[in-house]
């Protein structure tokens, strides 16, 4: 045992006076209802744009491999003209592709984080602050989809100034981002269901490995349905990213898409997995 | 509420045969407890006592399977937000987020705490200040030494003007001087607020010049209770000498030999050896 530090039991000079903290003797009126759930949503958004204002390497790290996408697969296969796009150029075709597949990259990790966030003792400290878990999920969901919102956007950059013919219709735009949020928060929860029952980063990072590759080949993302062997077609309509990137082309590049059924199922996807992830995340407590 | 708003003598913690397994092991293995309101109350045993996992029930992070928890009267099984509404909570790893500054820390819970837009940037000025932290305020949390980013998660615990603050081991892996800068802020805003503290440290020196009682824990049961000097007067009785010994001898003597074998799992012993590794 080392020795107790020699000090007398008094209030150190520095110490804060009594008019200076009148605040802290009263506790904070409590939000009720369903004001509870945007106001958590709104605070986990928060810390995750002040991180980003403070270290901005991982967006511009992370832009390295969609902007490879685009410059190498998409413009070789733009000249070879070997998969059937319905007449628009391929880079074209799988630009919304890419920004899908980026976003679901940032959200994929997010199981990693929050186990970081458990072994570090931060998850414990939130767990114990008036946030339902639910709520807390919801919050890391969403926050993923800010990330990915603002991943998505140095992706457009990127696909503009590679001659990618997009929308700029703000409304359109503004779906994007919609759309882009429903699909990080499926990709999170589902990161983080998965980090709720295998417990430990190593294991997540084996399956995240896994999973992401087959996730975006198993897509429309480069390809349409129309030309994957059935079993694989089978694979992509259970696949929440094949309607993501359905959506995105969409509204991006303009072409057929079914709107309606794919903010649907990313929408009932989002919630299954904040349901799932939920239900698991007393298990990372213990 | 001012501290002379509260009831006096009120109980802030009552645990009623409160048991806890993880799978065969009896982490927690029929705990009775009381602590009063206003008492800095330490918690004290070796890694693998019970002391964390009684906390983790207190706190609603782990159910109670058994037994009773109420804390200021709440149940902690069936009333659990209402709980957390009264708790600070400090956790033994070093929990502030480096990636963030001082400020954005503590305002992250003051959020989480459901504080007012309005009174938000005064009350997490008024915790950074009750720290000592409002100068390092705006600079980043991995920027902090070990002492200050102590004191940060203090400020994140008093923002929300808790009635009971935890703190799990808060100066381990600190130097003296780091200890003594985190002690003094804890009594100088306990005497402030009249909040209690209940404290799990290793350091037993410590609990005795700072905790008004303290309980010793082994084998998931609580084996003395009483103000430090009625342990170790006790135990000079015990024994018929006049030299009065220390709380580490009345520990050895309450839990008997052995103690090295069973001082926690290689998961504890790692935990606290990360956390004493980044605090220094």
């Amino acid at each position: 045992m080392s020795e107790a530090p020699a000090a007398p039991r008094t209030v150190s000079a520095d110490a804060p006076r009594a008019g200076g903290i009148d605040l802290l003797l009263r506790p904070p009126r409590p939000r009720a209802g369903w004001r509870l759930l945007p106001a958590r949503v709104g605070a986990m958004c928060a810390v995750e744009l002040q991180k980003l204002r403070h270290d901005r390497t991982e967006l511009y790290t992370r832009a390295v491999q969609p902007a490879l996408w685009l410059l190498i697969f998409g413009q070789t296969f733009t000249r070879i003209r070997a998969i059937p796009t319905g007449g628009i150029p391929y880079i074209d075709y799988m630009a919304p592709g890419i920004i899908a597949q980026s976003a679901m990259f940032i959200a994929i990790f997010y199981g990693i984080q929050i186990i970081w966030e458990r072994d570090a003792g931060v998850l414990n400290k939130l767990l114990v602050t008036p946030t339902p878990r639910s709520a807390l999920i919801t919050g890391k969901a969403f926050a993923a989809g800010v990330k990915s919102v603002i991943q998505a956007v140095v992706v457009v950059i990127i696909a503009a100034l590679l001659g990618v013919a997009l929308t700029w219709n703000p409304l359109k735009l503004l779906a994007v981002a919609a759309i882009v949020v429903l699909g990080s928060a499926f990709f999170s929860c589902l990161s983080m269901t998965i980090a709720g029952i295998v417990l430990s980063r190593d294991r997540l990072m084996g399956i995240g490995q896994a999973i992401t590759m087959p996730l975006f080949f198993g897509s429309n993302a480069l390809y349409p349905v129309s030309v994957m062997p059935g079993w694989l077609q089978a694979v992509s309509k259970v696949n929440p990213l094949s309607y993501e990137v359905d959506a995105l082309r969409g509204l991006l590049i303009g072409v057929h898409a079914h709107a309606a059924l794919d903010f649907g199922v990313l929408l009932v996807a989002a919630a299954l997995g904040i349901a799932a992830a939920s239900s698991l995340l007393g298990r990372l407590a213990r | 509420m001012t501290p002379d708003a509260r009831t006096e003598h009120a109980e802030a913690i009552a645990c009623t045969g409160l048991r806890y397994a993880f799978g065969e092991t009896n982490a927690v293995d029929g705990l009775d407890l009381t602590v009063g309101e206003g008492e800095v109350f330490g918690l004290l045993g070796p890694n693998g006592a019970g002391k964390t996992t009684a906390i983790r029930c207190i706190t609603t992070l782990l159910p109670v399977p058994a037994g009773m928890v109420r804390v200021f009267d709440h149940d902690a099984a069936e009333d659990r937000m209402a709980v957390r509404r009264l708790l600070g909570y400090v956790p033994q790893q070093l929990s502030a987020d480096a990636g963030l500054t001082g400020r954005e820390n503590v305002e992250l819970f003051a959020r989480v705490f459901d504080v007012s837009r309005r009174e938000r940037a005064a009350r997490v000025d008024q915790a950074l200040a009750a720290v000592d932290l409002t100068d390092a305020a705006e600079r980043l949390a991995k920027t902090y030494s070990g002492g200050m980013i102590r004191r940060l998660e203090l400020a994140q615990a008093l923002v929300s003007a808790p009635r009971l603050l935890i703190l799990d081991e808060p100066t381990i892996g600190l130097d003296p001087i780091a200890r003594t800068g985190v002690w003094e802020h804890i009594n100088a805003v306990r005497e402030a607020t009249g909040m209690t503290v209940l404290v799990t440290t290793h350091y037993m020196d410590e609990a005795d010049q700072y905790c008004d009682r303290v309980a010793l824990m082994h084998r998931g049961r609580v084996r003395a209770l009483g103000t430090p000097t009625e342990l170790r007067q006790g135990l000079a009785d015990r024994r018929g000498t006049d030299t009065l010994p220390t709380l580490e001898d009345v520990f050895r003597d309450v839990a008997g030999s052995g103690l090295d074998d069973e001082s926690g799992d290689f998961r504890d012993v790692r935990s606290t050896r990360r956390t004493a590794n980044r605090v220094g």
